[in-house]
């Protein structure tokens, strides 16, 4: 693909080596000043307005986001006409990075600011500066210290999903009947809001007094089929549910490995004479290795993020004890409107994660198959 | 002898007959198993927006044998066949967060795939050179928005929007939503693209197209099942997002899972209404799911098994 793509680009390199017209040149870069500077008077106002220097201004910032579409446009504008047919090509790419700019990388940059702030939203004082004492707080706070180990109890629980996800990934792919019934009915529970299978199974089919599946457990013997009173098992019982949701994303993806997989090699294995499991051991599971490694990776990424179905079910109880970072977050914000501890808490997992990352795809570079 | 001779080879036939059978039986009773449990909770959910307290205190399962359905759930929603054409704010409530859901996530998987093809396409067929960056360094970048986990975002967004006066919009929930399957439909959009050989547009360049053109009329049509895959998979992603949806809207832009999370907190057990309302919820993506099935699968497994 890219020796070809090289190819074409010469080709274009071509076209775009006619001379552009030193007017059209002069014009294209004349507008992109001129909204630059638009741009900018209209932040200075604001800004001057929001501080109270000066009296003229607008009600809110929304004009200085118009401004920023009208610089977005007029930098499309003038890469267009000054660069000839290398703008027109960089126009693909630039919608997506100016939206990518505006929406991320600007607000990762304000809340390294928020987090530096001493900010409640129901106190009657504006936010002041308070330098590292968020930073400080959080080393002291048991309660974020306890919800960054459930994260480490969740990550691991990736690699039970992923054995059952490789079992029934497995199944699907051996000769079976109904094959598409049974690949569409594993894969419903991916398509549910986890919200709704919060209340489904968390709060009904494991209620305490008349869900079926405290039922079951009385039937099997567990008198006292409590899920979410006891820390660990309230900490299974959500991983369970979260289980349940995204067994079905890793099955699917291993499945399609499964079927990408020559099927001479196994033949072979067997012509040699190995039974099922050394045939799995020897052959299937290192053929399925770089699939695996990508998917548990994007699978860890995901499982990150948990907080839904924790602050639907358990709302972080009992004690702290189901937490993740983003439902003890969610819940700093909500209970006690903190948004700059909440910030700093933030952007500190922010921190830890990319660390982790780097070193999760640092170590398994050589398994991986390349996604990017 | 050679009476006797067959009789171990037939017996060695049953033995592998038997362990055949059994291991076939092995397999479907896994896989009824696992059905059981992908529906279990589904049917259940369904089954008791149409009980009474009792029924479902009793532990009632099978309807018309164990219990009498009734449109309990769904009256007090006001969508069962004798309250539809009364006037109910319940009914109000329930369809206008039903379209707000529906805006916000047609919305956003709309915004993300025109620009997340657009870049896709650059990506996959130019060279870019922005500062160090080249297009494997553009792709990760857009990539590692993924990473991003949304607290990281939902604070300093909850104050830049009541700046922007976007705080409890559709328009400001779509922008988000937007940026949080961005990487997807361009990893998925990038890997069509990169399917579709180049020598078509070369062609379209011989016959005088520009760039644009060659794209929009030749590439573009042919893809199409990838813009498919990336816009169904996006819509699922932003019909059940809840997290921005319960911290940056209050009252107009509210979407259906903020409605059942708020439902769970203040009603207590009013089960038949719960059911119900979450059996509204899911059933548009239970109905994608089975009917679209093939492009989720699609879109999920790009790049897989390659």
């Amino acid at each position: 693909m890219q020796d070809s793509s090289a190819l074409a680009v010469g080709r274009h390199d071509k076209i775009a080596a006619r001379r552009i017209s030193n007017t059209r040149n002069y014009l294209g870069r004349g507008f992109l000043v001129f909204a630059s500077l638009m741009l900018a008077a209209v932040l200075l106002v604001q800004i001057l307005h929001a501080d109270g220097r000066i009296s003229a201004g607008f009600a809110d910032w929304r004009p200085v986001l118009y401004a920023y579409l009208l610089w977005s446009v007029a930098l499309g504008a003038e890469q267009v006409m000054a660069r000839g047919q290398r703008g027109l090509r960089a126009l693909f790419l630039l919608p997506a990075v100016l939206f990518t700019v505006a929406v991320v990388i600007f607000p990762t940059l304000f809340g390294f600011y928020i987090a530096s702030l001493d900010w409640n939203l129901s106190s009657l004082e504006g936010p002041h500066f308070n330098g590292l004492s968020n930073l400080i707080a959080l080393f002291q706070d048991d309660y974020y210290w306890s919800a960054l180990g459930n994260m480490v109890f969740y990550t691991v629980a990736v690699l039970g999903e992923y054995a059952i996800a490789f079992g029934l990934a497995l199944l699907l792919n051996s000769e079976i009947r109904a094959r598409k019934f049974f690949r569409v009915v594993f894969l419903l529970p991916m398509m549910l809001s986890p919200v709704a299978v919060s209340w489904m199974i968390g709060k009904s089919l494991m209620e305490y007094r008349f869900g079926p599946a405290a039922t079951l457990a009385r039937a099997l013997g567990w008198d006292n089929p409590a899920f979410f009173a006891h820390p660990w098992i309230a900490r299974f019982s959500i991983e369970a549910m979260d289980a349940w949701v995204s067994i079905p994303f890793i099955m699917i993806i291993l499945l399609a490995g499964l079927q990408a997989m020559p099927k001479e090699v196994l033949e072979a294995a067997k012509v040699d004479g190995a039974n099922g499991w050394q045939s799995f051991r020897h052959v299937t599971f290192p053929i399925m290795l770089p699939v695996s490694i990508t998917v548990l990776i994007i699978r860890i990424i995901f499982k990150l993020k948990l907080a839904d179905i924790v602050i639907n079910v358990t709302a972080g109880g009992p004690g702290g004890a189901t937490d993740t970072v983003s439902s003890f977050i969610y819940r700093v914000y909500r209970d006690r409107s903190n948004v700059g501890y909440g910030t700093a808490l933030a952007i500190f997992y922010l921190l830890l994660i990319v660390v982790f990352l780097m070193l999760l795809l640092r170590l398994t570079r050589r398994w991986m198959q390349k996604v990017v | 002898m050679t009476v006797l001779a067959p009789a171990p080879h037939r017996k060695r036939r049953t033995a592998s007959r038997t362990k055949w059978a059994f291991g076939r039986v092995l397999i479907y009773t896994a896989l009824a198993f696992w059905a059981l449990i992908c529906l279990f909770p589904i049917y259940w959910t369904v089954t008791t927006s149409f009980k009474s307290a009792v029924d479902v205190t009793q532990g009632h399962l099978i309807p018309w044998l164990d219990f009498k359905p009734d449109w309990k759930g769904f009256r007090s929603l006001g969508l069962s066949p004798d309250t539809i054409l009364q006037t109910s704010t319940a009914r109000a409530e329930f369809t206008s967060r039903f379209s707000n859901s529906v805006l916000t996530s047609v919305g956003a998987s709309l915004l993300a795939l025109v620009l997340g093809t657009l870049a896709a396409y650059g990506l996959s067929r130019f060279r870019y050179k922005f500062a160090w960056m080249r297009n494997d360094d553009i792709l990760f970048f857009f990539m590692s928005q993924l990473i991003l986990p949304p607290v990281v975002l939902a604070l300093p967004f909850l104050v830049l929007y009541k700046a922007l006066a976007l705080l409890d919009t559709t328009f400001g929930l779509i922008l988000l939503y937007t940026l949080t399957v961005l990487p997807i439909v361009i990893w998925i959009m990038r890997d069509q693209f990169n399917s579709i050989p180049i020598e078509l547009d070369e062609a379209a360049f011989v016959d005088g197209l520009s760039v644009w053109g060659a794209f929009l009329r030749i590439v573009l049509p042919l893809a199409i099942p990838g813009m498919a895959a990336a816009f169904i998979l996006s819509l699922v992603l932003c019909w059940n997002e809840y997290f921005f949806a319960a911290l940056l809207t209050s009252t107009d832009a509210k979407t259906l899972p903020v409605m059942v999370a708020s439902q769970t907190g203040s009603q207590g057990i009013n089960w038949w209404s719960m059911a119900a309302l979450s059996t509204a919820a899911i059933a548009p993506l239970v109905i994608v799911g089975i009917f679209l099935e093939r492009y989720i699968v699609s879109g999920l497994t790009t790049g897989a098994g390659k």
